[in-house]
Parts: structure tokens; sequence; C-alpha cells
């Protein structure tokens, strides 16, 4: 099917960054944007915008009903929904589905398929892909039962959750019982589902994932693996692909992994699956699958020179993969380093306010996405996030020494950043060596002073 | 692209001769609204406003100006300084009638109290009604009746009671 507009439902760098592939490729593009997102770069840059209600998300980009016919109203043919906010709502895919509009995702049901853990961890299983110990868990009896056969550390999680809420660690059997009480009401506060299950806590683990990209009919192509270990609270700071000191073997047994289970689901469109690496054994599982573009996803499209929102768009549209997998080569080292308007002197605050000046580095294979440009108001109702800093070299040790000269040559006034913890997380002889864990950042905050003058450390 | 005055005073003649009230045109960044109407109340309440509203100038017509001051049977409408926007409440399809073919909720001149209904917005199928939220009598209507409003855009004026 032709898609001759498509209606962004997003804001910030990742509007902009749909906007221009959209452009690339002759595509009208309406900003569906909130009251606080009216004068932002994407809604200049966009063909047409419109507002679609007020600051606060759940009023706005949260508003299916109002995204759905904003988009019918603009005679849009599909919905780019970026990340986050509906990006991953099954309810808003459907929407889109019964009202004849092509959602630039993968179906309604791979959302569900992949959004509940213990239906994800079983299609896992089913593709002989590794799932951490543990399992579902719906009597104390039974759970104290799981606890005994899997070690501890154990880690109880949300059936419906993400990013760290629902979440508790525990290391001995005793904590077991107010461990599940307490997880299970975070996460039926926060995901409305509160149900729990009961995992091993792996202590020493990377976050490694592998980008895929399907036709929605069974075929899957993946992109590589990014490394994505650098992170603090669940956060991801600092992403790079490939991973680093990664046996050829463990490699190609991830990709595998990664195709296998897509390629169960019969997935549409461009997915990651995250997979938590053991580093002291040559051992990984299966964490989750995000059913959307990512945050990162410019890593990969540096090592591969894949546009991926082209082939998602290509997908949306029926074109099926473009790409056989002998097609897809991986060149040198690409980092990408996520700048925040948050002040880690104070514990990694936001810092929401207006940009008095913003200079952005540039040069040889060097890539800025932002929203950001001198004038800019970062409004508290959104994310931190003011520009991704990608590099790309022919390796590891070239790509850290381009990306320590593009830190030290970007220039944030008006808002705290998080530029310093970039640029002594570069500087730091651990990281440079390669291979962190996901322990790594609070050990390196913990040593690495950051300029506040009462830095809190652990 | 640009407009001539005796390009505006072609679409004016051709407005006069057809059955319509109301001209909207709009191209490659030019907008151009023509409403029907007499001269001389134009003349006698506000004087000022020029007949065509364009970017461009163009020669001044016996039109009313889109903003209907003077509404029907020639009650003058408050000063501008009492006006009151009513904002879409959300993003939608703005009706003015409660069904197809039905009368407007209300007119310019209509009288309206805080929760007089003025519209109706619909989102996928749910209708949210809209009400005035202010006292005072209907100046102007803005938002076209079946047409897409975006969250905040002012859909009429109330000239408020004293």
């Amino acid at each position: 099917m032709a898609i001759r507009r498509i209606l962004i439902a997003n804001r910030g760098e990742i509007a902009v960054r749909i906007i221009r592939t959209c452009r690339a490729l002759g595509i009208e593009t309406v900003l569906a944007a909130s009251e606080a997102d009216r004068d932002s770069l994407p809604a200049r840059l966009a063909d047409r915008t419109v507002c679609i209600g007020p600051a606060r998300a759940s009023e706005s980009y949260l508003q299916i009903g109002t995204i759905v016919h904003a988009a019918q109203a603009v005679a849009a043919e599909a919905i780019h929904p970026g990340y986050g906010f509906l990006s991953e709502r099954a309810a808003f895919a459907r929407a889109c589905e019964t009202s004849g509009i092509i959602f630039i995702g993968p179906t309604a049901e791979q959302i569900e398929a992949v959004g509940d853990k213990l239906k994800a961890r079983a299609a896992a299983a089913a593709a002989q892909v590794p799932v951490v110990p543990g399992g579902a868990v719906d009597c104390l009896e039974g759970a104290l039962a799981l606890a005994r056969r899997i070690e501890a550390p154990w880690l109880v999680k949300a059936v419906g959750g993400g990013g760290g809420r629902g979440m508790k660690r525990l290391e001995r059997l005793e904590e077991l019982p107010s461990a599940l009480e307490l997880a299970a009401s975070e996460a039926g506060a926060a995901f409305g589902d509160a149900r729990v299950y009961l995992e091993r806590y792996v202590t020493h683990g990377r976050h490694i994932e592998v980008q895929v990209l399907g036709d929605g009919a069974g075929k899957v192509v993946h992109l590589g693996e990014r490394d994505c270990s650098v992170q603090r609270r669940y956060q991801k700071l600092l992403e790079e692909q490939p991973a680093p000191h990664l046996s050829e073997r463990l490699r190609r047994r991830l990709h595998q992994a990664a195709v296998r289970f897509a390629a169960r689901l019969k997935y549409r469109g461009a997915g990651t699956v995250e997979f938590l690496v053991d580093t002291e054994g040559d051992v990984f599982y299966f964490l989750e699958m995000n059913a959307r573009i990512q945050v990162e996803h410019p890593v990969t499209e540096a090592v591969t020179g894949v546009d991926l929102i082209a082939e998602q768009i290509a997908i949306a549209r029926g074109e099926g993969l473009r790409l056989e997998q002998s097609a897809i080569s991986f060149v040198g080292c690409a980092l990408e380093c996520r700048v925040n308007a948050e002040d880690p002197a104070r514990d990694f605050q936001p810092s929401p306010g207006r940009i008095a000046t913003a200079h952005w580095p540039s040069g040889p294979a060097v890539r800025v996405d932002t929203h950001i440009t001198a004038g800019a108001r970062v409004p508290p109702y959104y994310d931190s996030l003011l520009a991704k800093i990608i590099v790309h070299a022919s390796d590891r040790g070239a790509a850290l020494e381009r990306m320590r000269t593009a830190i030290a040559a970007t220039r944030i006034e008006g808002v705290a950043t998080n530029l310093a913890f970039h640029a002594a997380l570069l500087a730091d002889a651990e990281f440079a060596s390669g291979a962190v864990d996901t322990g790594f950042v609070a050990r390196f905050l913990a040593r690495t002073p950051l300029g506040g003058e009462e830095r809190k450390v652990g | 692209m640009s407009l001539t005055a005796r390009d505006v005073a072609e679409i004016t003649r051709l407005l006069e001769e057809s059955s319509f009230d109301e001209l909207y045109l709009e191209f490659e960044g030019l907008k151009l609204s023509l409403k029907r109407g007499s001269a001389a109340q134009v003349a006698g309440s506000v004087p000022a406003a020029p007949g065509v509203r364009a970017t461009e100038s163009a020669a001044p017509r016996a039109t009313e100006p889109t903003a209907s001051h003077v509404p029907e049977g020639g009650v003058p409408a408050a000063p501008p300084g009492d006006l009151e926007d009513v904002a879409a409440p959300l993003l939608g399809t703005f009706y003015r009638a409660p069904k197809p073919g039905n009368p407007p909720f209300v007119e310019v001149g209509s009288p309206v109290e805080p929760d007089t209904i003025v519209g109706i917005i619909e989102v996928m199928k749910l209708m949210n009604t809209v009400r005035a939220g202010v006292s005072g009598r209907v100046s102007e209507i803005l938002a076209r009746d079946g047409m897409l409003v975006e969250y905040g855009e002012t859909l009429l004026r109330v000239a408020k009671a004293v």
C-alpha cells in the first residue's frame, strides 16, 4: 500500500529523525504535538503540525483516540509511533488496524506476546533460546519451592513491567514474602498488572541486544549486536556496536538466537532482542524483546549503513525485507553518547529550562540526532534526552578518540547536562579496556568525582 | 504567487454572483477569506477593518471581514476588549449542531451562559460537548462545521455580559 503521508506520534529527537527519512523518501509528515512542543524543532520541520492536547503526556501523546482521529482527519495513511509513549501499546496498534491506518511497527498480537514477560519467556524457551532460571509465581509456597530450586540471589519482576519498576532483588528466603508483596503492589500501580515472577539474579552480566528486521511472514534478518551495559538505574547512557571482547562463536549464537525468537513470532518490522550475557561463563539468557525502533538504533546504522527507519517504512508498505542477510555487512565500530539534561553533580537530577547556547560537534563520521537549538525549551513533562552523539571509526580505539573530541566540542548552556559524565567515562581506563558489565557505572561513579560539592557516593 | 487588486475584484464578483455567502481561499502561503454582507453595516461598525483579509494588500471591496462583528439584526457587538475566546478542549472534528440538518447550537448573536453547549467535538465516534464557559453573546464563530479543530484552537468568541 502506498504511503504518501505519515503522522508522527512522538516528539523530540526521534520526531526529527523520522522527518529526515520521510523527506528523503518524499513522504509528507504531520507532527502530532502537545501544546508544550508546538514551537519545537520537529514542529518547524514537519509539513504540518496538529496540536493534540496539553503538555501532560497522559492528555496528549498517550491519547489513542485523539491520535488516530488526527491521522484520519489529515488523511495520513500511516502512523510512526517512535519509541516510548504509544509505541508498544497493543491497544494503539489495534486501534490503527481497525481504523484502516498502517501502524509502522509489529502487529498488536506481537506487541502483546513480547509485552507479557511470562509469554515472552515461554516463546523464547520454545525457540530454544535460553532464559534465566525462574518462572511464574502464583502462591507463596510455589514461590518458595521455585526459589529453592534456582540459586540465590533472586529477582522478583513484574510480568507486565519494564524499566526496573516492580523489580525487587533479594538474597535470603525470609525476604521472599515481603518482596513478592511489594513488587506486586508496585507492578499493579505502574502497569495495571500485579502478576510477578521469580528469576535468578545474574550478578555479573552484560546487556547485549541484537537488532532484527522481520517481514511479518517469518523471514528475519539481524543487523548485529549492540552493547548497552553502560547503564545507571536501568537507563542506558552509552551504547556501542559491535560488543567488545566477545568470542565470534558467542556473537554468532546471540545473532542466531535473536533471529530464531523473532522468526517464531513471525515478527514484523524493526525490533530488538535483549540478552544478559554472563561475563564469566560463555552463557547468555534472553531478557526481553523491544517491539519498536530504539533510541540507540544509530550505532547500528553507522556500522551497517542501513537506514532503519526507511526499512520500517518499507516493511509497513508491504515491500517486505529488502535486505538479504548476506547483503548486510558490518564495518568498524560505532559509539553513541546520550546527552541528557541531567546534572551528574546532583545525583543526575533532571534540569529543564531554556537552552541559551547549543553547539554540537561535527566532522567526518560524527552524527548528532537532536531537536535542540539555541532558544529551545526543555519542558519538565518528558524525558531529558537532548541529543545523541554518534561516532564511527575503523576500530574501537579510534571511535573512543573521536567521541572524546566530539564531547569536548559540545557546548550546552542554559540547562545542566551529563556531558561531564561522558567526558570522565571516555577517559576511564576500565571502560576503555572494554567489556564492562551493568554494575560498572555504579562502581565508576563511586570512584570518580564529577564536580558535585556534596556528591552522594553509592 | 501574488494576487493583484484586479484578481481580488474578480474573485469578489464571482462570490457575489454565486449562491454562496463565504469564500475561503488558501494557496502557496496566501490566505484570502471573503464573506457576503452589507457594506453599509461594515462602514458603520468597523470602519478600520479592511474588507478583505489577505497576506498581500488588496483593494477593499463591498464585503464584510471574516469576523462577523455585526450580528444579524444589526445589533452592534461588544467592543473587542470584552471578547472571550472559547477554545477547543481537545482535538477532534467540530460540529455546530447536534445532528446533521439540525439547527446549530448557537449562532452569532445567541446569548450564552457558562454551561450553554456551543458545539460538539467528535474523537473516534465519541461526542464531547463544548460549553461556553462564560456569559454573554456569541460575537463570532471561527470553527467550521465538520472540520478538524486542534487542541486550544479558538472555536468562537463571546462578547462578555457586563
